[in-house]
């Protein structure tokens, strides 16, 4: 490459998805020093604390994400099925050689070093739903639906055998790369019916669930009054959560026994380890509620340094920016999300290459999904599902994978130019 | 560009609208609800009440008689307190399951939120094992308190004891108190209660989840320290209330000595006594119910509850106001005949003397003559009638102190008993009585009841020539040694200082070679009296008076050994060593003296058989 085609190709890598990546990353890591902060060990670089491990992941995350850009993009496209492939087997792989952590074995250990393999099979996943869509199939039919489903169950269904159910379910995410890829909406909008239905017949009331369903019915009859063609649709939809709803309950409470019960209870997060999830959402929201307006300050928050607030430099980091910065200091992180999402959307929509398109989409869904889940059940809204806050929860696998998921993309987007197949 | 472009809008408004429903949520629990801060606070704050020590209270050699131990509280807060160990915790503090719920849902009763005490005063030893643990155990804490210790186990009935302060006391002194608070209950630490508690202080502490302390809240500033209470000094001598004490051991009565120049009481003992620390820590409930139940009521202060009719040695308080009310002189004589007759009644006198003067009269004890003299100050007075007449004389005896509370800093004091005109004039009827109607009085018998300490307080008047100070146990208050005002203000008893030597050579006579010979002492001159309260329920008491020496005075001393027969026998040799160890700070008497009254055992019926000889 000349000089000049270097020049060309640094200006042609989109800068403000960096610069909201190195935010957030930076965010992150000064948020995991509040949370875990032990004056005993106070400098930010202490590599025996989390903080210090941190810098050396995003360091290595930095290396990687150069690596990356150097890569020519046709080998993601070239090599998408084998990426796919391995990472496959290292979830066959971590069934029998991985370590058991917090109940599920999805970590494989190697020396201090510690892997999981379900964070790289995001990307790979990604990767591959990409290169099959853009490969001139036609999604409207059955057989393209079927390998689509197969591509994105055959990983979800490793990591279930794994007990790791949260990252299993970040792959409900691709339903929005289908649907953007051409998939009916009615699927969509029927799938996430099921999927509130169930876990709201669970988690509360059914007289609630059934106002907010008239409410949000009323409120898409509206919207959507001048198509006439939709109302009976949304009125059907309506009419079937409902039947759900109290169909789930009814078999829940008088059908199961005790000990489904609990296993399910268990699955949607109620009553999750032994102190009770209720203990532990109690506890984040407690922290993140005693933010206030504008927060305790850096270091000052006593609910995540006095370790009320379990995982919190992991899963419930957002306690600590919720505690710290109070709701401003949330406001301002949940927007630079939702900035690097619509950025990764817009730069999805300039691409001439399907491919680039859709893994953008899926990046964008992921992201999206562990955006609104994590920060979600650190909130009570959503029950309590082990999955990382991206780009700032501590931990080395989660950082390089999210890491290498989004850089994928920017390398594929700097070479919008020439298609790649 | 493919046909679903506009999809796109959809997916960006799905991921807005997803957004702001974080947002919106965001809102109501960080800005809206107050609940989740107040929660914070509660998860991380504990008030602690430092508790102040109390004062110390030393004895007037500035050795100490109570000092306070530190003892550790196990505080729970209940809604912390939540999958526990149970059985483990239970181990931890030896107590059995039962145990726990009960004391667990009385703290719920009081509060989930708050701190209430679950398990009170572990001592030291219990607490550093229990200590090591405590991580396991949410919701529990420890909170360091003081209790009383009496190094020298002595003085119970002085020092008296404190408690948990209950409700009544709380509304009492508007909420001064909180619950868990101790207060004085008896004793000097009852009369000088504000000034021994000192000023609670508190103390915001941050706790992690696991309970552990990660020290003060803001740098202390919410904090406020607690005072220790003033420290006291006593009057009290040490040494001779340990000797007391071990002299009156296995026998009913009182001690009291003053020092005649200042009312300090220099020793003070009612016995049978206890062991004032078993009045402090966990078994103190059981301690104090058995005390409280015991048959001899160790708990009864006998020198300010206890009275009895004085006897004989109301004989020279008689001299002294016959000589005032110039109805004798030094050298009137009555005859004795062996007693004093009054219609077919007798007032016997156990001797048969030829008439005797006012010196020997006191020296002998004569009966007879103090008929005379009361028949004269009583029916032959010179204010006009013999209810006139008797209430001079009352208010002489009530001028010595007698018949009426002398203000000792303890609470229960009782004032004796001195007979009004108004008693006499409901019992005879008005204008039906005369000396001879209450001649026992003429004695120091019947209808008087005079308590240890007035008894003492009358020696240290006769000792002073005429005055008294109000007798106290707490000579100095606080750093600056205050003294109260009501212990500086004189007494004078209007009975002219001239008239007291006749009575005092009495006296001394008693001791050099009267009825209380044995109680002599090389070296001193000391000067006493010794009497028999007769007591209807049984044995009269054995009483002795004193003071030492003749010329300055330095301690005036009554001993009571209820039920035990002669003064002489054991009240006055029990004075006369205490007398002496105070003045000379050692003792001259051989060991059979002083084990012989070590020994003897007066309540308890095997042994009194054997000394009923005396």
């Amino acid at each position: 490459m000349s000089n000049l085609g270097q020049n060309k190709f640094w200006k042609s890598i989109d800068m403000p998805i960096i610069l909201l990546y190195i935010t957030l990353v930076l965010i992150g890591w000064l948020n995991i020093y509040a949370a875990v902060f032990d004056e005993s060990h106070a400098s930010i670089f202490d590599l025996e604390k989390n903080y210090g491990k941190q810098l050396l992941w995003i360091a290595t995350a930095l290396f990687i994400g150069l690596m990356v850009l150097l890569i020519d993009s046709k080998f993601f496209s070239v090599f998408s099925f084998g990426i796919y492939g391995i990472t496959l087997l290292m979830l066959v792989a971590v069934l029998f050689f991985g370590k058991y952590v917090n109940g599920s074995r999805s970590w494989f250990e190697i020396g201090s070093f510690r892997l999981q393999p379900a964070e790289f099979a995001k990307f790979a996943t990604a990767l591959v739903v990409a290169k099959y869509l853009s490969s001139g199939v036609k999604m409207e039919r059955f057989s393209t639906k079927l390998s689509v489903l197969g591509l994105i169950g055959l990983p979800m269904g490793l990591i279930l055998l794994q007990g790791d159910v949260g990252s299993a379910l970040t792959y409900v995410a691709f339903i929005l790369v289908l649907y953007r890829e051409g998939l009916s909406g009615m699927v969509l909008v029927i799938g996430l019916l099921i999927g509130i239905a169930f876990i709201l017949s669970l988690l509360f009331a059914k007289a609630a669930i059934l106002i907010s369903i008239a409410v949000i019915t009323a409120i898409l009859l509206y919207n959507f009054r001048r198509k006439k063609k939709i109302i009976p649709v949304i009125i059907a939809g309506a009419a079937l959560v409902a039947t759900m709803v109290v169909g789930f309950s009814y078999v829940f409470n008088n059908v199961m026994k005790q000990h489904h019960r609990d296993r399910i209870n268990n699955l949607v997060g109620k009553e999750i380890d032994i102190k009770g999830a209720g203990y532990n959402v109690n506890q984040s929201k407690i922290a993140i509620g005693s933010g206030r307006l504008i927060g305790k300050g850096f270091l000052n928050g006593t609910q995540t340094k006095y370790d009320f607030v379990p995982e919190q430099s992991t899963d419930f980091i957002f306690c600590t920016i919720g505690e710290e910065y109070g709701f401003v200091g949330s406001v301002i992180l949940i927007g630079l999300f939702l900035a690097l999402l619509l950025r990764i959307i817009f730069i999805s929509e300039r691409q001439r290459s399907s491919l680039s398109r859709v893994y953008g989409y899926g990046v964008a869904s992921i992201l999206f999904l562990h955006l609104f889940v994590n920060i979600g059940m650190t909130i009570g809204l959503v029950p309590v599902i082990g999955i990382p806050l991206p780009f700032i929860s501590y931990g080395g696998s989660s950082l390089w994978s999210f890491t290498i998921l989004l850089f994928i993309l920017i390398k594929l987007d700097a070479n919008r130019q020439n298609i790649v197949k | 560009m493919n046909i679903f472009f506009e999809r796109k809008y959809i997916i960006q408004a799905i991921l807005i609208f997803t957004c702001f429903i974080l947002i919106v949520r965001l809102f109501y629990i960080q800005v809206i609800d107050d609940s989740y801060f107040l929660s914070a606070n509660n998860n991380v704050l504990r008030k602690l009440t430092v508790y102040p020590a109390r004062g110390i209270i030393y004895d007037r050699q500035g050795k100490i008689i109570v000092q306070n131990e530190p003892v550790y509280d196990l505080m729970v807060i209940p809604r912390q307190a939540k999958n526990l160990d149970t059985i483990g915790f239970c181990k931890l503090i030896s107590i059995d399951k039962n145990e726990f719920i009960i004391r667990i849902n009385k703290a719920r009763k009081f509060s989930p939120y708050k701190a209430s005490i679950f398990a009170k005063q572990l001592s030291a030893r219990a607490y550093a094992s229990i200590q090591e643990r405590l991580f396991d155990y949410p919701g529990f804490f420890v909170q360091n308190r003081t209790v009383r210790r009496y190094p020298d186990s002595v003085a119970a009935q002085v020092l008296g004891y404190i408690g948990e302060v209950d409700e009544n006391r709380i509304k009492k002194t508007n909420n001064y108190y909180q619950i868990g608070d101790y207060i004085g209950i008896s004793g000097v630490e009852k009369s000088y209660e504000t000034v021994l508690r000192g000023q609670r202080g508190t103390k915001i502490i941050m706790v992690d989840a696991l309970n552990r302390d990660q020290g003060s809240y803001e740098q202390g500033k919410y904090d406020t320290t607690a005072i220790a209470g003033e420290k006291l000094i006593s009057s009290l001598d040490l040494r001779i209330q340990k000797l007391a004490e071990k002299l009156m051991r296995n026998k009913k009565g009182s001690v009291v000595a003053i020092e005649p120049s200042t009312g300090e009481i220099l020793c003070f003992v009612s016995s049978p006594t206890y062991d004032p620390n078993l009045l402090v820590g966990p078994e103190r409930g059981n301690n104090y119910i058995k005390l409280l139940k015991a048959p001899e009521k160790p708990l009864f202060i006998r020198p300010i509850m206890a009275q009895y009719p004085p006897g004989s040695i109301f004989k020279a308080v008689q001299a002294l106001i016959g000589q005032q009310e110039k109805v004798i002189t030094p050298e009137s004589r009555f005859p004795c005949n062996g007693g004093y007759s009054i219609g077919n009644r007798m007032v016997k006198c156990e001797h048969n003397h030829s008439p005797l003067n006012l010196n020997e009269s006191i020296a002998q004890s004569c009966n007879s003559y103090y008929c005379w003299l009361f028949k004269k100050l009583i029916d032959q007075g010179k204010y006009g009638s013999v209810e006139k007449n008797y209430l001079v004389w009352r208010d002489y005896i009530l001028q010595f102190g007698i018949g009426k509370k002398l203000d000792i800093d303890l609470p229960n004091e009782l004032g004796g008993l001195l007979p009004t005109v108004g008693f006499y004039d409901k019992y005879y009827s008005s204008g039906h009585w005369k000396s001879s109607t209450i001649i026992s009085l003429a004695i120091g018998q019947g209808e008087l009841g005079v308590t240890p300490l007035q008894m003492a307080n009358t020696m240290a008047i006769i000792a002073n020539r005429g005055f008294y100070y109000s007798p106290h146990l707490i000579k100095a208050i606080g750093k600056d040694q205050v003294k109260k005002e009501t212990y500086t203000t004189k007494h004078l008893v209007k009975i002219d200082s001239s008239y007291f030597n006749v009575v005092i050579d009495g006296m001394q006579q008693v001791v050099d070679h009267g009825t209380a010979t044995y109680a002599k002492i090389a070296d001193i001159a000391m000067c006493g009296k010794t009497g028999t309260a007769q007591n209807s329920h049984g044995k009269s008491h054995s009483v002795f008076v004193a003071f030492a020496p003749r010329n300055n005075p330095k301690i005036a001393i009554a001993v009571i050994v209820e039920n035990s027969g002669y003064g002489s026998t054991w009240a006055a040799p029990i004075a006369s060593l205490l007398v002496e160890k105070y003045i000379k700070d050692s003792i001259s008497r051989p060991a059979y003296y002083i084990d012989r009254l070590l020994n003897a055992d007066l309540i308890h019926p095997t042994f009194t058989e054997t000394k009923e000889s005396h």
